[in-house]
């Protein structure tokens, strides 16, 4: 565990002056499965966006293969991002493409391959995620699973050295969850990836990943392999871990302008 | 004090979107690259909001140029002038009523459908997607259409200004039984190539990069909700529609 690809140091992320992370750090080796679990709305979609460049830090700094984000130009963003893939939440096809447009799309904007080159590359895509001759399909008449396992395919048509997952799991049935869990796996090892997955289904990722980062009341509360972290101690964690509603870590919003209001000072 | 400086904010607001409106134009034409690609979705664009607006053009411009004539028929009557229709019809059309109406229907028909597309792409993370694939969408998404719209407007609004003159001769000749001949003549000897058609020609090409900027810039910033995408397409048409007939008179005090 001594090479990290991602690089997160004590990032605090503020948004209208809520705190959202509040110094958190993270290495995410090379070659690994990540997650980083919590609560609801507890800024694990927001780490993704800092990595991914989409936001900056407020404090602190984020690497991706040795570059900090936040001091590349917008030039110097699309390049990195270029090694990076991201599967959305919803998939996020586009509509008006069929199945292989979706998965041609980033390979006719930033190769120079032939027609019949980017055919082959497809089709081989979509054979490793099961779904060969759905290439002329229109998203909309995919399935929840399908749509996402086409938005794997999408994300990883470019041979990227990073792959973000956003819940990859939610709104899924139980083998569609196993099929893309499965998929993860295969692509991240067969490709040699660094997958960072972002969720807070404690069963799935028990299954999946090698190592875990928790986030709660916008810190880092606990990180270590699924295991380590089902025999965790610390309230908070096995609170989230074991879903517990009694413990530490509150459902309820957190509203900071009235607490300051209600504040003496 | 604080509601002097709503005041003041909310007078800005509008010069300060105006502002931004202008930065999206310089971005997208900035990001103009002379490739297949953008030739192609220009054309698909073309197809999508200029040629499947043609029905409606034609209609309308139809019937727009029946009820001209015959409102120019009857005050034309009472000065025994009443052979003067295609004069009169031919002016108003070529001048205001060709690019001006088929500007506001285009806000309506096109416009309207731009905003929505736009903006449901950002409601359903396709904008976010395109972005994070290191794609630029102001020059996949949005450049092409504003592109088809330049180049669609002037072609729909020569075709309304044609099925117009063929409204009014069919009910002036067919209706009020005036002379083919006297329609044809009077029409090609008042109408100037320079002052009437390309000043319309001009006014079309303004409106059509007006309503797709606007299109464009609403869908692109709209707020990716169900209402946002609503909000987006409610003011592209008031936009478009108080936009075009404030650029009308300002281009047709220059023209004149």
């Amino acid at each position: 565990m001594k090479d990290p690809i991602i690089r997160v140091r004590n990032v605090t992320f503020k948004r209208e002056n809520k705190v959202i992370l509040d110094d958190v750090s993270m290495d995410i080796q090379r070659g690994s499965i990540v997650a980083i679990m919590g609560p609801s709305g507890v800024g694990k979609t927001t780490i993704l966006r800092l990595i991914s460049g989409q936001l900056h830090p407020s404090k602190g700094s984020i690497e991706v293969n040795g570059k900090v984000v936040s001091a590349m130009s917008h030039r110097q963003l699309y390049e990195c991002r270029r090694d990076i893939g991201v599967l959305l939440q919803n998939g996020a096809l586009f509509t008006d493409l069929t199945v292989f447009e979706n998965i041609a799309t980033p390979l006719r904007e930033h190769t120079d391959l032939s027609e019949d080159a980017i055919t082959e590359r497809v089709l081989a895509k979509l054979e490793s995620v099961g779904l060969l001759g759905t290439e002329n399909l229109m998203p909309d008449s995919l399935s929840g699973g399908m749509a996402r396992r086409v938005a794997l395919a999408r994300a990883v048509i470019l041979n990227p050295k990073i792959v973000l997952f956003d819940e990859p799991m939610t709104g899924l049935d139980p083998i569609a969850m196993s099929t893309v869990r499965r998929l993860i796996r295969l692509t991240n090892d067969e490709l040699g990836l660094t997958s960072v997955i972002v969720t807070h289904n404690v069963d799935q990722m028990n299954k999946l990943v090698d190592y875990c980062y928790i986030l709660a009341a916008e810190k880092l509360i606990a990180q270590g392999s699924p295991q380590e972290l089902m025999h965790n101690e610390d309230p908070a964690v096995d609170q989230f871990m074991n879903g517990r509603v009694e413990g530490p870590i509150s459902f309820r919003y957190k509203n900071v302008t009235s607490s300051k209001t209600a504040s003496p000072s | 004090m604080n509601i002097h400086w709503t005041q003041k904010s909310k007078l800005l607001a509008p010069i300060a979107e105006t502002g931004h409106c202008g930065i999206f134009l310089v971005r997208m034409l900035g990001s103009i690259r002379f490739e297949r690609g953008l030739l192609m979705s220009t054309l698909q664009q073309t197809y999508l909001i200029g040629a499947r607006s043609l029905v409606i053009i034609m209609i309308c411009g139809f019937f727009v140029g029946m009820v001209l004539s015959l409102q120019s028929i009857n005050a034309l009557q009472q000065f025994g002038a009443s052979d003067q229709v295609s004069l009169l019809v031919g002016k108003s059309l070529f001048r205001e009523l060709g690019p001006v109406l088929t500007a506001l229907l285009f806000a309506g028909r096109a416009g309207t459908s731009i905003a929505a597309e736009i903006g449901l792409m950002k409601a359903t993370s396709q904008i976010e997607a395109m972005q994070l694939m290191a794609i630029d969408p102001v020059q996949r998404i949005a450049l092409p259409r504003f592109l088809a719209g330049l180049i669609s407007l002037p072609l729909l609004t020569a075709m309304f200004n044609a099925f117009a003159i063929l409204g009014a001769l069919i009910f002036s000749i067919g209706v009020m039984g005036l002379d083919p001949g006297i329609f044809w003549s009077k029409l090609q000897t008042s109408i100037y190539f320079s002052q009437d058609f390309m000043g319309g020609f001009w006014k079309s090409v303004v409106f059509g990069g007006l309503v797709s900027l606007i299109a464009v810039y609403f869908g692109y910033y709209a707020k990716p909700t169900g209402e946002g995408v609503g909000t987006a397409t409610t003011r592209t048409v008031v936009m478009s529609s108080v936009l075009v007939l404030i650029f009308d008179f300002i281009m047709t005090s220059f023209l004149i």
